[in-house]
């Protein structure tokens, strides 16, 4: 039976935190205004060059339209790229308290010519602020850092940090060394002393690196379950490298990388340690780091054949750890009504599509 | 339950498709070969607008590198998260066990005999002379 959907939106609106929100230019001249004179004339005579080779486009090509919701384009631009569709369609539809923003493309990330990611990276800065955040104050930006640049990544967070509409740093999580690296250290110094967490989305774009840790796949299928395997690489480098150690109040959230593969990483991982602990004397069990300085967000959220199986999981992973993420405007998008299809209690289902993320990002 | 009266029949021709509402609920009308079915435009997969998605057929394989379409037109994909229904049923491809969109029957009915009533016309006036599209809800 189904429901008709006026008399949910009037009866049932579920006010929550989005942690996963793409804008997207129209079209690239969008930056221009926000780039020095300088870097507008080097990006119209010789471009980006992006990690990976294939600037401008992903390395392979996604399912639906480009990976987008298909009800999601402007009549003028890219899906993300419309403000007033984004307020119409997801923030005001369905009740949107407030959102992150994840800027993925041309924040420098993914840019070899280091000085070129420097203005990037400030460009998409600015950019955030002015044409999203501005007229629209339930979103939030993220600093975009260009993480090979790591004495400019922690001036830009530190450029930044005193302003409140900025709740979070990002960067690529397919860094050219393992991100526990200590190239990386003052990227996360710079987090830490500004209780700025570091927001890491899956997907986007390869680094350089094959989508999978085996190769290139030869489905899209294979590149999509790819993110939850980066993430464990992630997660695995950042705990043996020692970086909470270093850093104990930094705090790690990982965007659209799933959540469901934890628990058992963090088993596996306290097993091993046991019996190797001479090689990395780490201070704690591996598994205390993820329980502390972890969290997740939960698109694309895992819909078991039993949904309480789901349920199971998360009460091994911790209910505190998880933040709600829709996604929009990508294909794969997360309902806040829809993700739970078990029963969960009122405090978990808060703790989830609002609270903790409250407590992670401390918006103000 | 009343019965509406919710198009023309030579509105749609075969291959097209409207949305229409009913007491207000929205609901996808097709024209599949001359054929009429009309279904929620509400996915019961997570809520997405189902009938503004894209008109396909169903791709089946008898292995590996073996491919083929089949019921081009018949089934709609959902613009979220692409789960594909047979229009004909409101049958869900990708879980067909126990998930449906629910689906109205559409009859056709002449002009004269609906002005005799009891009918709810949506939108417009009903003329004697013409064919209706008619859903009970």
């Amino acid at each position: 039976m189904n429901i008709p959907v006026r008399e949910v939106r009037a009866t049932q609106k579920l006010s929550f935190v989005d942690g996963d929100i793409h804008p997207a230019f129209r079209q690239i001249s969008d930056l221009y205004p926000f780039l020095p004179a300088r870097w507008r004339e080097h990006m119209q005579t010789y471009g980006e060059h992006w990690r990976q080779g294939l600037s401008g486009q992903l390395s392979y090509p996604r399912m639906m339209a480009s990976g987008m919701r298909a009800d999601a384009f402007p009549e003028d631009g890219p899906p993300g790229s419309d403000l007033k569709l984004m307020q119409t369609q997801h923030l005001d539809a369905n009740d949107v308290e407030i959102g992150n923003l994840v800027a993925l493309s041309r924040g420098g990330m993914e840019e070899r010519n280091l000085d070129f990611a420097a203005a990037l990276s400030k460009a998409v800065n600015d950019w955030q602020i002015e044409t999203w955040v501005k007229p629209e104050p339930r979103l939030r930006a993220g600093i975009v850092v260009p993480q090979e640049d790591a004495a400019f990544a922690a001036a830009e967070i530190e450029r930044r940090a005193s302003d409140p509409r900025f709740v979070q740093v990002i960067f690529a999580p397919r860094t050219s060394d393992p991100l526990g690296h200590r190239r990386y250290w003052p990227i996360y110094e710079a987090a830490e002393r500004h209780n700025l967490p570091i927001g890491l989305h899956s997907g986007a774009f390869s680094g350089g690196y094959a989508s999978t840790s085996s190769g290139w796949p030869t489905y899209y299928m294979q590149e999509h379950y790819g993110f939850f395997t980066t993430m464990q690489t992630v997660m695995t480098s950042l705990i043996f490298e020692g970086v909470f150690d270093r850093f104990p109040k930094l705090k790690i959230v990982l965007i659209e990388g799933g959540f469901t593969w934890a628990p058992a990483l963090g088993w596996r991982m306290d097993k091993h340690w046991e019996r190797m602990r001479s090689e990395i004397p780490l201070k704690r069990k591996p598994s205390e780091y993820m329980r502390d300085n972890f969290w997740y967000t939960t698109q694309p959220i895992e819909e078991p054949f039993k949904p309480e199986h789901l349920g199971e999981v998360i009460g091994w992973l911790g209910w505190d750890r998880l933040i709600f993420s829709s996604d929009y405007p990508h294909w794969d998008f997360d309902h806040p009504r829809y993700i739970f299809k078990f029963h969960v209690t009122p405090e978990q289902r808060a703790m989830v599509l609002r609270e903790n993320a409250k407590a992670v990002y401390g918006y103000k | 339950m009343s019965r509406h009266v919710i198009a023309k029949a030579g509105e749609l021709q075969p291959g097209e498709h409207k949305v229409v509402e009913v007491k207000g609920r929205e609901i996808g009308l097709f024209n599949i070969g001359g054929e009429y079915f009309a279904i929620s435009n509400r996915c019961p997969h997570e809520g997405g607008p189902l009938c503004s998605g894209m008109i396909t057929g169903i791709v089946l394989s008898d292995g590996p590198g073996k491919y083929r379409i089949e019921r081009k037109g018949e089934f709609v994909r959902c613009p979220w998260h692409g789960w594909e229904f047979d229009i004909r049923t409101g049958q869900s491809w990708c879980d067909p066990k126990s998930t449906k969109v629910r689906a109205f029957q559409v009859k056709v009915e002449p002009g004269e005999e609906l002005v005799k009533g009891p009918y709810v016309a949506e939108t417009f006036s009903v003329a004697v002379e013409e064919d209706y599209l008619i859903i009970e809800l």
